[in-house]
């Protein structure tokens, strides 16, 4: 087919442009503004080149909150994915119990993360928190604001209680698009419970898994309100990952240049992430 | 290798049943003989693919029994019954290669290598599956993919029995036919009993030595294909099997006589007892000739197929078709129809009145 070359076409375009103009470029452009000067307010900038970057490419504390953000991240990726697959292949295909079902795990999706923060943050208090108080009483020491491991232990709990049913759901959407004749057939072939899940079900389920992957690390990735209203970050920096870190840098101590160098590097370290999942799931694909 | 027995079988989808329409399959009772290749004819909906899955343990029976070889195997599972099943739309491990398809039936099995090795080979050969036996079998065709499944049906040699539900609907005409044929030929190598599901009378007809009809959930007529078109036993038989079906027109009984608009109608037994609520009389096409005298009609159309000519008629008791020769003389108006005696049967309520 011969393509018509025309340049007007480019017309077409402009409303997108201006939309994403708006919501993404001009507001990106102002962090990168400020990571490249430096100000001290009455928009007086003065140029600082690469400065921001390199301070904090060397600096221990964006080191130890970009360490701090991997572990948690695979962390919940860990966990949060082979146990929503679990559910959704334990939760029932057909009858009143699907709506049931579907419903309850979808409880925790619709509350606001920062409700979830508050909630969590008194269930797990150690004198009058239903967890905190119920764990020491059975003899742990537990104390989330004080001990580093016990507020990780919650932050990460947190976590899989809010976002474990995103994955239940997108996988048991996977698994109820398979068709009844594969489980007749592997039933006929003899194949295994195990064969079952490993032949059938995961490769099925592949395109939502890798949705859910790319969403939770995503999420993960970016979490602020629930460890910040939880912990607020501590104790110490324990829990300070990199959007709580970002924040301190840039409203607590008004360090604008380094913050923004620090946003642009987040901002490169996600879309990097992102693009290297993403086109690797889909060389998979064209493989097959 | 066994005889499979289906004894006073029914089943239901709902768990109760307040009508002869709320059974999926009811009492069924059949005998499929060992190395048999029998063909399940039926329409859409009709419970040939119920009936098959119950065979096939992928379903419980809500009655009734499945013996193979005279020993009970209704509490059995498919692997225990050893039974294969190939399903109406492809069905392939999407990440497995071609070859780890067509060995995986035997693997699950834990059969050596080498025995696994000459099968896959044996059966790809056979499927012209040979030269993409290293690809991944989710890259192939709906053909290659169907032809997959077939092959994973076909691969174990011990089988009691193989089912095909409708096995060829998503492969291309001209495949179609090799398929059949290749089937068919498989049939009389190994020799296994093959219960063959289908809704298209040539596929059952030209692929099995019985043909087993099903219509509501009941089985109405078992036979060879020549029983089928010559002696229907049910008035289902006469319309589904033939093109045109069965000429059915209503009829009365007096003084022991079978009568048709008033005349009297020589049948192929005397029919004498008349505790119907409806009766019929039955004949196909092909047994139906014009003559000098007879059953009154007046000639509607004529259709000319190249081998015969299908012509129309109206009697008083309704559309008679007929079948003539492509070279027969066909009246126009007015003419007289007389039915062949041995291949006119008469229906009472669906059924055959012998």
């Amino acid at each position: 087919m011969n393509k018509t070359i025309n340049q007007k076409a480019w017309f077409f375009v402009i409303p997108v442009f201006v939309l994403v103009a708006f919501n993404a470029i001009i507001p990106l452009m102002t962090v990168v503004n400020y990571a490249f000067q430096e100000t001290f307010g009455n928009n007086v900038f003065m140029w600082e080149g690469t400065r921001w970057f390199k301070q904090i490419m060397l600096s221990e504390r964006f080191h130890a909150s970009l360490g701090r953000q991997f572990l948690f991240t695979f962390i919940i990726l860990f966990i949060q994915i082979p146990l929503g697959i679990a559910i959704a292949l334990t939760m029932p295909k057909e009858g009143i119990g699907v709506p049931v079902c579907l419903v309850l795990m979808s409880m925790p999706l619709l509350i606001p993360w920062n409700v979830v923060g508050a909630m969590w943050n008194i269930f797990a208090l150690p004198d009058i928190g239903f967890l905190g108080h119920s764990l020491n009483a059975l003899g742990f020491d537990y104390n989330f604001t004080q001990q580093i491991g016990d507020a990780w232990f919650t932050t990460i709990l947190m976590d899989v209680w809010h976002w474990t049913s995103l994955v239940v759901l997108l996988s048991y959407a996977g698994l109820q698009s398979i068709q009844p004749a594969y489980y007749q057939a592997a039933e006929i072939d003899g194949a295994s419970r195990w064969a079952v899940f490993t032949k059938i079900e995961l490769p099925k389920m592949k395109k939502v898994l890798t949705i859910a992957i790319l969403l939770r690390f995503m999420d993960s990735f970016m979490i602020y309100t629930e460890p910040f209203v939880l912990t607020g970050g501590g104790p110490g920096n324990a829990t300070a990952f990199l959007s709580i870190d970002l924040v301190k840098m840039a409203l607590g101590q008004f360090d604008l240049g380094p913050a923004a160098a620090m946003s642009l590097i987040y901002f490169f370290i996600v879309l990097l992430v992102c693009w290297v999942f993403y086109t690797l799931m889909m060389r998979n694909e064209g493989n097959q | 290798m066994a005889k499979i027995t289906l004894k006073d079988l029914s089943h239901s989808y709902l768990k109760t049943q307040s009508s002869d329409t709320d059974w999926a399959v009811r009492n069924v009772n059949i005998d499929w003989n060992d190395g048999g290749a029998y063909a399940l004819l039926g329409p859409s909906g009709c419970g040939k693919t119920t009936l098959l899955n119950i065979i096939s343990g992928l379903i419980n029976p809500t009655k009734g029994d499945i013996l193979f070889d005279d020993k009970m195997v209704s509490n059995l599972n498919p692997v225990q019954r050893n039974i294969a099943q190939i399903f109406q739309f492809p069905v392939i491990y999407d990440t497995m290669t071609v070859y780890d398809n067509l060995a995986f039936p035997l693997r699950n099995r834990e059969i050596e290598e080498e025995k696994i090795k000459s099968k896959v080979h044996e059966i790809a050969e056979m499927l012209e599956l040979s030269s993409t036996l290293n690809n991944r079998a989710s890259g192939l065709t709906a053909d290659g993919k169907q032809k997959i499944s077939l092959g994973r049906g076909l691969v174990r040699s011990d089988v009691n029995a193989i089912m095909f539900d409708e096995p060829l609907t998503v492969i291309d005409p001209h495949l179609k036919w090799i398929l059949r044929s290749k089937l068919k030929e498989l049939h009389q190598k190994i020799n296994r009993t093959m219960i063959y599901v289908t809704h298209d009378q040539t596929e059952a007809l030209t692929f099995a030595d019985q043909v087993v009809v099903m219509h509501e959930g009941q089985i109405v007529q078992t036979g060879t294909p020549v029983d089928l078109f010559e002696k229907p036993k049910h008035t289902f038989v006469g319309y589904f099997i033939g093109s045109p079906g069965m000429n059915l027109l209503p009829c009365e009984f007096k003084g022991g006589e079978v009568i048709l608009n008033g005349k009297k109608i020589e049948t192929h037994k005397k029919v004498k007892s008349n505790s119907f609520s409806k009766t019929e009389i039955g004949v196909r096409p092909e047994f139906i000739n014009f003559g000098s005298e007879g059953i009154p009609v007046k000639v509607l159309s004529v259709s000319n197929t190249g081998r015969h000519k299908i012509v129309d008629t109206q009697s008083e008791s309704g559309k008679i078709k007929m079948i003539a020769k492509p070279n027969e003389n066909i009246p126009s108006g007015s003419a007289f129809l007389n039915f062949k005696k041995e291949y006119t049967y008469v229906y009472g309520d669906d059924w055959i009145i012998e």
